[in-house]
């Protein structure tokens, strides 16, 4: 393992603990979807995973 | 007679003139209401140029990083720079973001700070994109990275335009898969499993695209009313789906 790797590992787990209270905080005070809301969500989330299907295709 | 008529013609003179007086202060009444309901219009149309004012600054600014960070890519590759310096700019434009940024966002100052997170983050792109190109099909990889990411970021924007759905129930869950994707990748450094290495490609590119979303409504409700935050989520969102569509092309394509 060279240096690289730890500073990347280190990098990440600070932001790992910037971002925690942060997450916390958007988790308790989101507003709750709907499973209409939800819906909406999965629809342009289905298309960008055919859509990442087909750049694949492409390579 | 003419006396009987002038004092009948007196008299509906003052009903019909105490029927203006009624009349004018019905009409009065009715300006009121009105103009209460025209100046709510009117805050409403002005919270809605305000928006579009964010959304237009927003989506400026983001061309011009982009292509600066594209010239600072270009100058990174033409340098030859060494592997080190995606790490050090990562870290270094992750920084600054975090905590510098915020402090100058409502200055103009901001904008130049702006400009130094996304020129250091281009900068940072310059050895990886070296090393793409190197390979057989590289060319065609980095384009169809290039392509993918702008037709993500753009149907995305376009959806939640047209929509005018509010995202804003995204917040926690995304912010969670995206701490759980870090401790992937945390874990990844250690294990350096390639199929490991696939999946948090795929998953990245699935939670940024839900923060294209989550971003784009926030502006569009009125929920960041600041353009250079604005600008540096969505530049953040761009630039991950970029790499990690670039690493997940590279693997299928078969460079590891």
């Amino acid at each position: 393992m060279d240096w690289m790797q730890i500073v990347a590992a280190l990098a990440l787990i600070m932001f790992i603990i910037i971002l925690f209270p942060r997450a916390r905080y958007m988790l308790e005070n989101s507003p709750k979807g709907s499973s209409s809301d939800w819906m909406s969500f999965l629809i342009p989330v289905i298309a960008i995973i055919l859509f990442v299907m087909l750049l694949i295709q492409l390579v | 007679m003419d006396q009987d008529y002038s004092k009948t013609n007196q008299k509906s003179r003052a009903r019909a003139q105490s029927g203006t007086e009624t009349t004018n202060a019905q009409v009065i009444e009715i300006n009121d209401g009105q103009s209460a309901t025209i100046n709510s219009a009117r805050s409403r149309a002005g919270a809605g140029i305000e928006i579009n004012k964010v959304l237009r600054n927003t989506y400026m600014l983001l061309s011009m990083t982009l292509l600066f960070s594209g010239l600072t890519a270009s100058i990174s590759m033409a340098l030859n720079m060494p592997p080190m310096t995606y790490l050090i700019s990562v870290i270094g434009g992750m920084v600054i973001a975090m905590f510098v940024l915020p402090r100058f966002a409502n200055s103009p100052a901001g904008i130049g700070i702006v400009f130094l997170v996304t020129g250091l983050l281009g900068f940072g792109l310059g050895p990886m994109l070296s090393m793409y190109a190197s390979l057989p099909n590289g060319g065609n990889i980095i384009m169809l990275a290039l392509g993918g990411t702008g037709v993500i970021f753009m149907g995305l924007s376009a959806y939640v335009l047209a929509t005018r759905k509010d995202f804003s129930f995204l917040g926690g869950f995304l912010m969670v898969g995206f701490l759980l994707v870090l401790v992937a990748a945390v874990a990844n450094i250690f294990l350096q499993m390639p199929v490991m290495s696939l999946m948090i490609s795929s998953v990245v590119i699935l939670i940024m695209s839900g923060f294209i979303l989550y971003d784009t409504s926030r502006i569009i409700h009125g929920g960041e009313t600041n353009y250079i935050l604005a600008t540096i989520g969505l530049y953040m969102t761009i630039f991950n789906i970029f790499i990690s569509l670039l690493q997940l092309l590279g693997i299928m394509g078969g460079d590891d």
